[in-house]
Protein backbone atom coordinates (compact mmCIF):
# COMPACT_ATOMS: atom_id res chain seq x y z
CA UNK A 1 0.00 0.00 0.00
CA UNK A 2 1.10 3.71 -0.94
CA UNK A 3 1.54 6.72 1.04
CA UNK A 4 -1.80 7.49 3.42
CA UNK A 5 -3.56 10.98 3.25
CA UNK A 6 -5.93 10.04 5.68
CA UNK A 7 -9.09 12.36 7.21
CA UNK A 8 -6.42 13.07 10.13
CA UNK A 9 -3.70 14.10 8.40
CA UNK A 10 -5.57 16.53 6.21
CA UNK A 11 -6.44 18.18 9.74
CA UNK A 12 -10.57 17.34 8.84
CA UNK A 13 -13.40 17.06 11.50
CA UNK A 14 -10.95 14.71 13.60
CA UNK A 15 -11.92 14.89 17.38
CA UNK A 16 -8.48 14.65 18.71
CA UNK A 17 -9.18 13.06 22.10
CA UNK A 18 -11.39 10.34 20.58
CA UNK A 19 -9.12 7.15 21.31
CA UNK A 20 -8.96 4.77 18.54
CA UNK A 21 -9.85 1.22 18.73
CA UNK A 22 -8.31 -1.57 17.65
CA UNK A 23 -9.60 -2.82 14.36
CA UNK A 24 -12.01 -6.08 14.52
CA UNK A 25 -13.53 -7.94 17.14
CA UNK A 26 -11.41 -8.82 20.71
CA UNK A 27 -11.58 -11.35 23.89
CA UNK A 28 -11.31 -9.68 27.25
CA UNK A 29 -11.82 -12.26 30.04
CA UNK A 30 -13.90 -11.13 32.53
CA UNK A 31 -12.51 -10.86 36.25
CA UNK A 32 -15.25 -9.23 38.19
CA UNK A 33 -19.16 -9.49 37.70
CA UNK A 34 -20.41 -7.87 41.40
CA UNK A 35 -24.11 -7.15 43.00
CA UNK A 36 -24.33 -2.74 43.53
CA UNK A 37 -27.68 -2.31 44.26
CA UNK A 38 -30.15 -2.98 41.39
CA UNK A 39 -27.48 -3.15 39.11
CA UNK A 40 -24.41 -4.93 38.10
CA UNK A 41 -21.17 -4.05 37.44
CA UNK A 42 -19.50 -5.84 35.28
CA UNK A 43 -15.26 -5.72 34.79
CA UNK A 44 -13.06 -7.60 32.47
CA UNK A 45 -9.47 -6.96 31.33
CA UNK A 46 -8.97 -6.19 27.77
CA UNK A 47 -5.15 -7.40 26.88
CA UNK A 48 -4.83 -5.13 23.80
CA UNK A 49 -6.78 -2.57 23.89
CA UNK A 50 -6.20 1.02 24.36
CA UNK A 51 -7.30 3.18 27.87
CA UNK A 52 -10.95 5.08 26.59
CA UNK A 53 -11.64 8.50 27.22
CA UNK A 54 -15.16 9.04 29.30
CA UNK A 55 -17.88 8.96 27.23
CA UNK A 56 -16.94 6.09 24.79
CA UNK A 57 -18.58 3.02 24.59
CA UNK A 58 -17.88 -0.50 23.78
CA UNK A 59 -19.79 -2.95 21.20
CA UNK A 60 -20.02 -6.06 23.69
CA UNK A 61 -20.79 -9.37 23.31
CA UNK A 62 -20.56 -12.55 25.29
CA UNK A 63 -18.23 -15.39 24.14
CA UNK A 64 -20.63 -18.11 24.87
CA UNK A 65 -25.07 -17.70 25.23
CA UNK A 66 -25.12 -14.92 22.39
CA UNK A 67 -27.88 -16.27 19.83
CA UNK A 68 -27.37 -19.62 20.85
CA UNK A 69 -29.79 -20.82 23.84
CA UNK A 70 -32.60 -18.69 23.11
CA UNK A 71 -33.90 -16.62 19.97
CA UNK A 72 -32.17 -13.07 20.78
CA UNK A 73 -29.44 -11.64 21.42
CA UNK A 74 -28.40 -11.82 18.44
CA UNK A 75 -26.92 -8.11 17.89
CA UNK A 76 -23.59 -6.77 20.28
CA UNK A 77 -25.11 -4.14 22.44
CA UNK A 78 -23.11 -1.01 23.25
CA UNK A 79 -21.88 0.35 26.51
CA UNK A 80 -20.27 2.79 28.23
CA UNK A 81 -17.49 2.34 29.99
CA UNK A 82 -17.86 3.07 33.65
CA UNK A 83 -14.09 3.01 34.75
CA UNK A 84 -11.23 2.10 33.22
CA UNK A 85 -7.45 0.92 34.74
CA UNK A 86 -4.00 0.18 33.26
CA UNK A 87 -2.86 -2.22 34.70
CA UNK A 88 -0.01 -4.92 33.93
CA UNK A 89 -2.52 -7.20 32.18
CA UNK A 90 -4.06 -5.05 30.18
CA UNK A 91 -7.29 -2.51 30.64
CA UNK A 92 -9.56 -3.27 33.47
CA UNK A 93 -12.94 -2.12 31.86
CA UNK A 94 -15.89 -1.43 33.76
CA UNK A 95 -19.60 -1.78 32.82
CA UNK A 96 -22.59 -0.72 34.25
CA UNK A 97 -25.74 -2.29 33.47
CA UNK A 98 -29.32 -4.01 34.84
CA UNK A 99 -31.01 -7.19 33.52
CA UNK A 100 -33.89 -5.51 31.53
CA UNK A 101 -33.57 -7.99 28.40
CA UNK A 102 -31.95 -10.36 26.54
CA UNK A 103 -28.85 -8.89 25.74
CA UNK A 104 -28.39 -7.62 29.49
CA UNK A 105 -29.46 -10.99 30.90
CA UNK A 106 -26.92 -12.87 29.16
CA UNK A 107 -24.11 -10.09 30.43
CA UNK A 108 -25.93 -10.07 33.57
CA UNK A 109 -24.65 -14.14 34.04
CA UNK A 110 -20.78 -13.66 33.04
CA UNK A 111 -18.82 -15.00 35.92
CA UNK A 112 -14.89 -14.62 36.12
CA UNK A 113 -12.61 -16.38 33.21
CA UNK A 114 -15.51 -16.25 30.66
CA UNK A 115 -14.94 -14.48 27.36
CA UNK A 116 -16.47 -10.63 27.27
CA UNK A 117 -16.26 -10.02 23.30
CA UNK A 118 -15.55 -6.50 22.69
CA UNK A 119 -15.53 -3.49 19.92
CA UNK A 120 -14.32 -0.57 20.95
CA UNK A 121 -13.69 2.44 22.46
CA UNK A 122 -15.85 4.20 20.09
CA UNK A 123 -17.30 7.16 19.73
CA UNK A 124 -16.85 10.67 20.91
CA UNK A 125 -15.92 11.56 24.56
CA UNK A 126 -16.67 14.61 26.41
CA UNK A 127 -15.17 17.64 26.13
CA UNK A 128 -13.44 19.29 28.59
CA UNK A 129 -15.14 22.65 30.35
CA UNK A 130 -13.31 24.91 28.76
CA UNK A 131 -13.80 23.76 25.22
CA UNK A 132 -17.86 24.61 26.24
CA UNK A 133 -17.08 27.89 27.84
CA UNK A 134 -14.25 29.66 27.92
CA UNK A 135 -15.10 30.77 31.32
CA UNK A 136 -16.20 27.60 33.43
CA UNK A 137 -15.09 27.51 36.50
CA UNK A 138 -16.23 23.65 37.27
CA UNK A 139 -18.70 21.17 35.71
CA UNK A 140 -21.77 19.73 37.09
CA UNK A 141 -22.74 16.17 36.33
CA UNK A 142 -26.18 14.98 36.23
CA UNK A 143 -26.40 11.00 36.12
CA UNK A 144 -30.22 9.66 35.53
CA UNK A 145 -29.75 5.56 36.69
CA UNK A 146 -28.21 3.32 34.88
CA UNK A 147 -26.82 6.47 32.89
CA UNK A 148 -24.50 7.36 35.63
CA UNK A 149 -21.62 5.35 34.17
CA UNK A 150 -19.68 7.15 31.81
CA UNK A 151 -19.70 10.01 33.85
CA UNK A 152 -18.25 7.63 36.64
CA UNK A 153 -14.96 7.74 34.49
CA UNK A 154 -15.37 11.73 33.60
CA UNK A 155 -15.71 12.43 37.14
CA UNK A 156 -12.32 10.67 37.79
CA UNK A 157 -10.72 11.92 34.22
CA UNK A 158 -12.02 16.08 35.54
CA UNK A 159 -10.93 15.04 39.35
CA UNK A 160 -7.54 13.96 38.25
CA UNK A 161 -7.01 17.16 36.32
CA UNK A 162 -7.74 19.43 39.10
CA UNK A 163 -11.03 20.42 37.87
CA UNK A 164 -13.86 20.84 39.93
CA UNK A 165 -16.78 18.87 39.39
CA UNK A 166 -20.34 18.28 41.62
CA UNK A 167 -22.38 15.04 40.89
CA UNK A 168 -26.39 15.04 40.40
CA UNK A 169 -27.28 11.46 40.56
CA UNK A 170 -31.16 10.51 40.13
CA UNK A 171 -32.94 6.73 40.62
CA UNK A 172 -36.61 5.57 40.37
CA UNK A 173 -36.59 3.69 43.45
CA UNK A 174 -34.61 1.44 45.31
CA UNK A 175 -34.47 -1.63 42.73
CA UNK A 176 -33.18 0.76 40.01
CA UNK A 177 -30.30 2.30 41.59
CA UNK A 178 -27.05 1.18 42.12
CA UNK A 179 -23.24 2.31 40.99
CA UNK A 180 -23.10 4.64 43.65
CA UNK A 181 -19.25 2.71 44.31
CA UNK A 182 -18.31 4.70 40.95
CA UNK A 183 -18.48 7.90 42.72
CA UNK A 184 -16.20 7.31 45.81
CA UNK A 185 -14.60 10.17 47.07
CA UNK A 186 -17.59 12.45 45.55
CA UNK A 187 -19.14 14.94 46.14
CA UNK A 188 -22.76 13.41 45.17
CA UNK A 189 -26.15 14.56 45.75
CA UNK A 190 -29.21 12.52 45.37
CA UNK A 191 -32.74 12.22 43.94
CA UNK A 192 -34.87 8.92 43.54
CA UNK A 193 -38.70 9.63 43.03
CA UNK A 194 -39.90 7.01 45.65
CA UNK A 195 -37.89 9.34 47.92
CA UNK A 196 -35.32 6.46 49.27
CA UNK A 197 -32.17 8.05 49.00
CA UNK A 198 -31.78 12.08 48.45
CA UNK A 199 -34.41 14.36 47.33
CA UNK A 200 -37.89 12.57 46.60
CA UNK A 201 -38.56 13.92 43.12
CA UNK A 202 -35.97 14.33 39.83
CA UNK A 203 -32.36 14.51 39.33
CA UNK A 204 -33.45 17.73 37.75
CA UNK A 205 -34.59 19.61 40.42
CA UNK A 206 -31.50 19.68 41.78
CA UNK A 207 -29.72 20.90 38.69
CA UNK A 208 -32.54 23.67 38.70
CA UNK A 209 -31.77 24.79 42.10
CA UNK A 210 -27.80 24.67 41.13
CA UNK A 211 -28.58 26.28 37.92
CA UNK A 212 -30.50 29.63 40.40
CA UNK A 213 -26.99 30.42 41.61
CA UNK A 214 -24.49 32.93 40.97
CA UNK A 215 -22.45 30.61 39.33
CA UNK A 216 -24.57 29.17 36.52
CA UNK A 217 -23.09 31.12 33.78
CA UNK A 218 -19.53 29.72 34.78
CA UNK A 219 -20.48 25.93 34.80
CA UNK A 220 -21.00 23.19 32.56
CA UNK A 221 -23.35 20.56 32.66
CA UNK A 222 -22.45 17.05 31.42
CA UNK A 223 -25.75 14.76 31.59
CA UNK A 224 -26.85 10.96 30.98
CA UNK A 225 -29.88 9.57 31.62
CA UNK A 226 -33.17 7.82 30.49
CA UNK A 227 -34.26 9.67 27.47
CA UNK A 228 -36.72 11.95 29.69
CA UNK A 229 -34.51 12.73 32.07
CA UNK A 230 -32.01 14.37 29.32
CA UNK A 231 -34.60 16.00 27.07
CA UNK A 232 -35.56 17.74 30.96
CA UNK A 233 -31.91 18.25 31.43
CA UNK A 234 -31.35 19.55 27.37
CA UNK A 235 -34.70 22.08 27.91
CA UNK A 236 -33.31 23.42 31.21
CA UNK A 237 -29.84 24.40 30.64
CA UNK A 238 -31.41 26.38 26.25
CA UNK A 239 -33.22 28.14 28.89
CA UNK A 240 -30.44 29.51 31.47
CA UNK A 241 -27.91 29.47 28.52
CA UNK A 242 -25.70 26.91 30.14
CA UNK A 243 -23.73 25.09 27.90
CA UNK A 244 -23.96 21.11 28.02
CA UNK A 245 -23.19 17.49 26.68
CA UNK A 246 -25.27 14.72 26.56
CA UNK A 247 -24.10 11.13 26.46
CA UNK A 248 -26.95 9.28 24.35
CA UNK A 249 -28.10 5.87 23.33
CA UNK A 250 -29.77 4.96 20.05
CA UNK A 251 -30.27 1.35 19.21
CA UNK A 252 -27.15 0.51 17.00
CA UNK A 253 -26.07 -2.76 15.17
CA UNK A 254 -22.21 -1.95 14.71
CA UNK A 255 -21.52 0.90 16.20
CA UNK A 256 -18.99 1.89 13.91
CA UNK A 257 -20.70 3.83 11.61
CA UNK A 258 -21.89 0.88 9.27
CA UNK A 259 -25.64 0.21 9.94
CA UNK A 260 -27.18 3.96 9.84
CA UNK A 261 -29.48 2.36 12.50
CA UNK A 262 -28.84 5.16 15.58
CA UNK A 263 -29.96 8.18 13.81
CA UNK A 264 -30.36 11.05 15.93
CA UNK A 265 -32.64 14.55 14.39
CA UNK A 266 -30.24 17.67 14.36
CA UNK A 267 -31.63 20.80 14.92
CA UNK A 268 -30.80 21.94 11.58
CA UNK A 269 -32.71 19.24 9.65
CA UNK A 270 -31.04 15.57 8.83
CA UNK A 271 -29.62 13.32 10.98
CA UNK A 272 -26.41 12.28 12.80
CA UNK A 273 -25.37 8.77 13.32
CA UNK A 274 -24.67 8.68 17.11
CA UNK A 275 -22.05 6.15 16.88
CA UNK A 276 -20.05 8.29 14.96
CA UNK A 277 -21.08 11.79 15.66
CA UNK A 278 -21.91 11.04 18.99
CA UNK A 279 -22.78 9.34 21.97
CA UNK A 280 -22.03 12.84 23.50
CA UNK A 281 -23.20 15.44 21.76
CA UNK A 282 -23.23 19.19 22.13
CA UNK A 283 -27.21 19.73 23.62
CA UNK A 284 -27.87 22.70 21.50
CA UNK A 285 -27.16 20.26 18.40
CA UNK A 286 -30.18 18.51 18.93
CA UNK A 287 -33.44 19.19 18.69
CA UNK A 288 -34.96 17.18 21.65
CA UNK A 289 -33.26 14.20 23.35
CA UNK A 290 -36.41 11.72 23.57
CA UNK A 291 -34.42 8.91 20.93
CA UNK A 292 -37.13 6.79 18.99
CA UNK A 293 -36.90 2.77 19.40
CA UNK A 294 -35.31 3.47 22.61
CA UNK A 295 -37.62 1.26 24.03
CA UNK A 296 -36.68 -1.70 22.48
CA UNK A 297 -34.04 -4.06 24.92
CA UNK B 1 -6.03 -18.33 -1.71
CA UNK B 2 -5.50 -17.31 -5.24
CA UNK B 3 -7.33 -14.37 -7.25
CA UNK B 4 -10.79 -13.96 -8.77
CA UNK B 5 -11.52 -12.50 -12.04
CA UNK B 6 -14.89 -10.20 -11.43
CA UNK B 7 -15.99 -9.28 -14.74
CA UNK B 8 -12.24 -8.44 -15.91
CA UNK B 9 -11.70 -6.87 -12.47
CA UNK B 10 -8.60 -9.18 -10.40
CA UNK B 11 -9.73 -9.63 -6.60
CA UNK B 12 -6.92 -11.09 -4.41
CA UNK B 13 -9.53 -13.39 -2.39
CA UNK B 14 -13.09 -14.17 -3.38
CA UNK B 15 -14.40 -12.01 0.02
CA UNK B 16 -16.26 -8.38 -0.56
CA UNK B 17 -19.00 -6.49 1.35
CA UNK B 18 -22.33 -5.85 0.85
CA UNK B 19 -23.63 -2.23 0.11
CA UNK B 20 -24.64 -0.47 2.92
CA UNK B 21 -22.66 -2.81 5.30
CA UNK B 22 -19.20 -1.45 5.89
CA UNK B 23 -19.06 2.43 5.57
CA UNK B 24 -14.90 2.74 4.93
CA UNK B 25 -15.09 6.31 5.73
CA UNK B 26 -16.85 6.30 9.23
CA UNK B 27 -15.11 3.63 10.11
CA UNK B 28 -11.67 5.12 9.94
CA UNK B 29 -13.11 7.52 12.39
CA UNK B 30 -13.41 4.53 14.67
CA UNK B 31 -10.33 2.33 14.06
CA UNK B 32 -7.78 4.87 11.97
CA UNK B 33 -5.75 3.88 9.45
CA UNK B 34 -5.91 0.01 10.54
CA UNK B 35 -9.10 0.10 8.27
CA UNK B 36 -6.38 0.30 5.54
CA UNK B 37 -3.64 -1.96 6.65
CA UNK B 38 -5.84 -4.44 7.53
CA UNK B 39 -8.96 -3.87 4.81
CA UNK B 40 -11.49 -7.15 5.10
CA UNK B 41 -12.22 -6.76 1.61
CA UNK B 42 -11.07 -7.44 -1.79
CA UNK B 43 -13.15 -5.10 -3.30
CA UNK B 44 -15.22 -2.42 -1.72
CA UNK B 45 -19.06 -1.80 -3.08
CA UNK B 46 -20.33 1.29 -1.66
CA UNK B 47 -23.19 2.21 0.14
CA UNK B 48 -26.19 3.08 -2.55
CA UNK B 49 -26.03 6.91 -4.03
CA UNK B 50 -28.59 8.24 -5.79
CA UNK B 51 -29.17 11.25 -7.74
CA UNK B 52 -30.35 13.43 -4.74
CA UNK B 53 -29.31 13.47 -1.31
CA UNK B 54 -31.16 12.01 1.08
CA UNK B 55 -31.49 12.13 5.01
CA UNK B 56 -32.71 8.71 5.05
CA UNK B 57 -35.94 7.22 6.86
CA UNK B 58 -36.92 8.52 10.32
CA UNK B 59 -35.77 6.32 13.46
CA UNK B 60 -36.22 3.78 14.84
CA UNK B 61 -34.48 2.10 11.87
CA UNK B 62 -33.41 -1.60 13.41
CA UNK B 63 -35.32 -4.63 14.84
CA UNK B 64 -33.36 -7.33 16.40
CA UNK B 65 -35.20 -10.63 15.34
CA UNK B 66 -33.91 -14.27 15.92
CA UNK B 67 -30.57 -14.58 14.19
CA UNK B 68 -31.30 -12.02 12.15
CA UNK B 69 -32.08 -8.16 11.67
CA UNK B 70 -34.87 -5.84 9.95
CA UNK B 71 -33.38 -2.82 8.63
CA UNK B 72 -35.23 0.44 7.50
CA UNK B 73 -32.69 2.77 6.69
CA UNK B 74 -33.80 4.87 3.53
CA UNK B 75 -30.59 5.08 2.00
CA UNK B 76 -29.81 8.68 3.24
CA UNK B 77 -26.55 9.69 0.90
CA UNK B 78 -25.26 12.93 -0.55
CA UNK B 79 -26.18 12.37 -3.63
CA UNK B 80 -24.45 11.82 -6.81
CA UNK B 81 -22.49 15.31 -6.74
CA UNK B 82 -21.70 15.23 -2.98
CA UNK B 83 -20.34 11.72 -2.99
CA UNK B 84 -18.33 12.30 -6.29
CA UNK B 85 -16.72 15.25 -4.57
CA UNK B 86 -16.39 13.96 -0.66
CA UNK B 87 -16.79 10.55 -0.50
CA UNK B 88 -15.20 9.12 -3.75
CA UNK B 89 -11.62 10.75 -3.12
CA UNK B 90 -11.72 9.08 0.22
CA UNK B 91 -12.81 5.89 -1.01
CA UNK B 92 -10.08 5.85 -3.73
CA UNK B 93 -7.18 5.38 -0.48
CA UNK B 94 -8.69 1.88 0.15
CA UNK B 95 -6.66 -0.57 -1.23
CA UNK B 96 -9.10 -2.07 -3.33
CA UNK B 97 -10.99 -2.22 -6.35
CA UNK B 98 -13.89 0.05 -5.90
CA UNK B 99 -17.57 -0.88 -7.08
CA UNK B 100 -20.05 2.38 -6.38
CA UNK B 101 -23.87 0.78 -6.02
CA UNK B 102 -26.22 3.36 -7.80
CA UNK B 103 -30.28 3.80 -7.33
CA UNK B 104 -32.45 6.42 -9.57
CA UNK B 105 -36.49 6.35 -9.70
CA UNK B 106 -35.86 6.88 -13.60
CA UNK B 107 -33.98 5.55 -16.34
CA UNK B 108 -32.90 9.08 -17.01
CA UNK B 109 -31.57 9.32 -13.48
CA UNK B 110 -30.29 6.16 -13.46
CA UNK B 111 -28.30 7.42 -16.95
CA UNK B 112 -27.01 9.95 -14.99
CA UNK B 113 -25.64 8.99 -12.08
CA UNK B 114 -24.07 6.03 -14.30
CA UNK B 115 -22.38 8.11 -16.55
CA UNK B 116 -21.19 10.59 -13.81
CA UNK B 117 -19.94 7.66 -11.36
CA UNK B 118 -18.23 5.42 -14.82
CA UNK B 119 -16.20 8.27 -15.84
CA UNK B 120 -14.15 8.66 -12.91
CA UNK B 121 -11.32 6.38 -12.90
CA UNK B 122 -11.84 5.41 -8.96
CA UNK B 123 -14.59 3.52 -9.91
CA UNK B 124 -14.29 -0.34 -11.33
CA UNK B 125 -17.82 -1.26 -11.63
CA UNK B 126 -21.12 -0.03 -11.27
CA UNK B 127 -24.05 -1.43 -8.96
CA UNK B 128 -27.25 -1.20 -10.00
CA UNK B 129 -29.86 -1.29 -7.21
CA UNK B 130 -32.80 -1.82 -8.62
CA UNK B 131 -35.07 -2.82 -5.86
CA UNK B 132 -36.99 0.67 -6.08
CA UNK B 133 -40.14 1.90 -8.58
CA UNK B 134 -40.03 3.56 -11.85
CA UNK B 135 -41.67 6.72 -11.23
CA UNK B 136 -43.17 6.03 -14.48
CA UNK B 137 -44.60 2.52 -14.46
CA UNK B 138 -44.94 2.35 -10.93
CA UNK B 139 -42.98 -0.75 -11.08
CA UNK B 140 -40.39 -1.83 -9.10
CA UNK B 141 -37.40 -2.61 -11.97
CA UNK B 142 -36.26 -5.78 -9.99
CA UNK B 143 -39.34 -7.10 -9.66
CA UNK B 144 -40.16 -7.29 -13.71
CA UNK B 145 -38.01 -8.55 -16.63
CA UNK B 146 -38.86 -6.28 -18.50
CA UNK B 147 -38.31 -3.38 -16.96
CA UNK B 148 -34.66 -4.80 -16.44
CA UNK B 149 -34.22 -5.37 -19.96
CA UNK B 150 -35.56 -1.83 -20.56
CA UNK B 151 -33.20 -0.36 -17.85
CA UNK B 152 -30.44 -2.55 -18.66
CA UNK B 153 -30.78 -1.54 -22.33
CA UNK B 154 -30.50 1.93 -21.46
CA UNK B 155 -27.01 1.94 -19.35
CA UNK B 156 -25.28 -0.60 -21.68
CA UNK B 157 -24.11 2.16 -24.16
CA UNK B 158 -23.21 4.51 -21.86
CA UNK B 159 -19.83 3.13 -19.74
CA UNK B 160 -18.16 -0.32 -21.03
CA UNK B 161 -17.27 -0.71 -17.12
CA UNK B 162 -18.99 -4.02 -15.74
CA UNK B 163 -22.82 -3.54 -15.13
CA UNK B 164 -23.65 -5.44 -12.19
CA UNK B 165 -27.40 -5.88 -11.29
CA UNK B 166 -28.48 -6.44 -7.57
CA UNK B 167 -31.26 -8.86 -7.37
CA UNK B 168 -34.21 -8.97 -5.17
CA UNK B 169 -35.55 -11.94 -3.31
CA UNK B 170 -39.08 -11.05 -2.81
CA UNK B 171 -40.23 -12.32 -6.55
CA UNK B 172 -40.88 -15.75 -6.90
CA UNK B 173 -38.11 -16.51 -10.00
CA UNK B 174 -35.22 -14.37 -9.39
CA UNK B 175 -33.88 -16.13 -12.16
CA UNK B 176 -35.83 -14.16 -14.39
CA UNK B 177 -34.68 -11.32 -13.69
CA UNK B 178 -30.66 -12.79 -14.08
CA UNK B 179 -31.24 -13.87 -17.51
CA UNK B 180 -33.26 -10.66 -18.07
CA UNK B 181 -30.36 -8.92 -17.08
CA UNK B 182 -27.70 -11.03 -18.64
CA UNK B 183 -29.30 -11.00 -21.84
CA UNK B 184 -29.32 -6.99 -21.95
CA UNK B 185 -25.90 -6.64 -21.44
CA UNK B 186 -25.11 -6.98 -17.79
CA UNK B 187 -21.82 -8.23 -16.18
CA UNK B 188 -22.18 -10.03 -13.09
CA UNK B 189 -25.56 -10.31 -10.51
CA UNK B 190 -25.34 -10.03 -6.89
CA UNK B 191 -27.45 -11.41 -5.09
CA UNK B 192 -29.80 -11.95 -2.10
CA UNK B 193 -30.87 -8.41 -0.93
CA UNK B 194 -32.48 -8.34 2.02
CA UNK B 195 -36.19 -9.83 2.40
CA UNK B 196 -39.44 -7.82 3.45
CA UNK B 197 -40.14 -7.65 6.77
CA UNK B 198 -42.39 -5.82 9.26
CA UNK B 199 -41.82 -6.06 12.59
CA UNK B 200 -44.09 -4.90 14.95
CA UNK B 201 -43.71 -3.43 18.49
CA UNK B 202 -44.94 -4.90 21.91
CA UNK B 203 -47.93 -3.38 21.43
CA UNK B 204 -48.69 -4.55 18.24
CA UNK B 205 -47.78 -1.37 16.21
CA UNK B 206 -45.47 -1.55 13.25
CA UNK B 207 -42.12 -0.88 15.06
CA UNK B 208 -39.99 0.96 12.32
CA UNK B 209 -40.12 4.17 11.42
CA UNK B 210 -40.69 3.51 7.72
CA UNK B 211 -43.40 0.85 8.86
CA UNK B 212 -41.31 -1.94 6.98
CA UNK B 213 -37.83 -2.98 6.33
CA UNK B 214 -35.94 -5.39 5.19
CA UNK B 215 -34.69 -8.74 7.05
CA UNK B 216 -30.65 -9.78 7.05
CA UNK B 217 -28.58 -12.16 9.03
CA UNK B 218 -28.01 -16.12 9.23
CA UNK B 219 -31.96 -16.78 9.35
CA UNK B 220 -31.30 -15.80 5.19
CA UNK B 221 -28.47 -17.91 4.59
CA UNK B 222 -30.38 -20.64 3.54
CA UNK B 223 -32.90 -18.77 1.34
CA UNK B 224 -29.83 -17.31 -0.35
CA UNK B 225 -28.25 -20.79 -1.12
CA UNK B 226 -31.17 -21.57 -3.00
CA UNK B 227 -31.84 -18.86 -5.00
CA UNK B 228 -27.34 -18.41 -6.14
CA UNK B 229 -28.23 -21.94 -7.02
CA UNK B 230 -31.26 -21.07 -9.13
CA UNK B 231 -29.73 -18.40 -10.66
CA UNK B 232 -26.43 -20.01 -11.51
CA UNK B 233 -28.17 -22.53 -13.33
CA UNK B 234 -29.95 -19.92 -15.50
CA UNK B 235 -27.04 -17.59 -16.25
CA UNK B 236 -23.40 -17.76 -16.69
CA UNK B 237 -22.30 -14.47 -16.14
CA UNK B 238 -20.16 -14.39 -12.60
CA UNK B 239 -22.66 -14.21 -9.40
CA UNK B 240 -21.95 -12.21 -6.71
CA UNK B 241 -23.83 -14.40 -3.92
CA UNK B 242 -24.36 -13.45 -0.10
CA UNK B 243 -26.73 -13.79 2.39
CA UNK B 244 -26.17 -14.45 6.25
CA UNK B 245 -22.31 -15.47 5.91
CA UNK B 246 -20.87 -15.79 9.31
CA UNK B 247 -18.23 -18.21 8.61
CA UNK B 248 -15.83 -19.32 5.79
CA UNK B 249 -17.69 -22.37 5.40
CA UNK B 250 -20.82 -20.41 5.00
CA UNK B 251 -18.87 -18.71 2.01
CA UNK B 252 -17.88 -22.16 0.89
CA UNK B 253 -21.31 -22.94 0.50
CA UNK B 254 -22.04 -20.09 -1.82
CA UNK B 255 -19.25 -20.39 -3.57
CA UNK B 256 -20.36 -24.45 -4.57
CA UNK B 257 -23.63 -22.90 -5.07
CA UNK B 258 -22.77 -21.30 -8.11
CA UNK B 259 -21.27 -17.38 -6.99
CA UNK B 260 -17.96 -16.47 -7.74
CA UNK B 261 -17.13 -13.87 -5.35
CA UNK B 262 -19.05 -13.86 -2.05
CA UNK B 263 -20.20 -10.65 -0.08
CA UNK B 264 -20.57 -10.42 3.54
CA UNK B 265 -23.09 -8.12 4.94
CA UNK B 266 -24.59 -8.03 9.06
CA UNK B 267 -22.10 -10.51 9.90
CA UNK B 268 -19.90 -7.29 9.48
CA UNK B 269 -22.07 -5.05 11.98
CA UNK B 270 -21.28 -8.02 14.92
CA UNK B 271 -17.66 -7.81 14.07
CA UNK B 272 -15.83 -4.68 11.56
CA UNK B 273 -13.20 -7.36 11.04
CA UNK B 274 -15.61 -10.09 10.55
CA UNK B 275 -14.18 -10.55 6.71
CA UNK B 276 -10.78 -10.80 7.43
CA UNK B 277 -11.79 -13.95 9.98
CA UNK B 278 -14.48 -15.30 6.98
CA UNK B 279 -11.39 -15.34 4.70
CA UNK B 280 -8.79 -16.76 6.71
CA UNK B 281 -11.78 -19.54 7.82
CA UNK B 282 -12.39 -20.33 3.87
CA UNK B 283 -8.57 -20.62 2.99
CA UNK B 284 -8.24 -22.74 5.80
CA UNK B 285 -10.89 -24.92 4.62
CA UNK B 286 -10.03 -25.32 1.22
CA UNK B 287 -6.56 -26.33 2.52
CA UNK B 288 -8.31 -28.84 4.66
CA UNK B 289 -10.18 -30.41 1.88
CA UNK B 290 -6.81 -30.49 -0.04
Amino acid sequence: MGARRGPASRGRSFVPERVLAPFGRRRSEVVANEVSGGYRIVSSVDPSGPVPAAGQFYMLTCERGWGGGGERPFLPRAFSVADAVAGPEGVRLSFLLEDVGPGTHELARLGRGDGLLLTGPLGSPFSMPRELNRDAAGAILVGGGIGLAPLALWRRTLAERGLPERSLLGFRDRAHSGGMELFRCSEVRLASEDGHAGHRGYVTDLLNVMLEGDDARSSVVYACGPPPMLEAVRALCAEREVEAELAMESPMACGYGACFGCAMPLRDGGYMRLCVDGPVVRASAVETALVAGAGHR
Amino acid sequence: MSSVDLCGIELAHPIINASGTFDAIAARRAFGDAVLDEFPFSAYVSKTITPEPRVGNAPPRLWEEAAAMVNSIGLPNKGATGFLADDLPQLAELPVPLIVSVMATSSEGFAELVSAVAEREEVSAIELNVSCPNVHSGLIVGEQPSETTALLGSLRPLTGKPLIVKLTPNIADPASIAVAAEAAGADSVSLINTLKAAPLSPGGEPWLGAGSGGLSGPAVRTIALRQVADVAAAVSIPIIGMGGVESGSHARDLLAAGARVVAVGTASFRDPAAGTRIRAELVDGVAALG
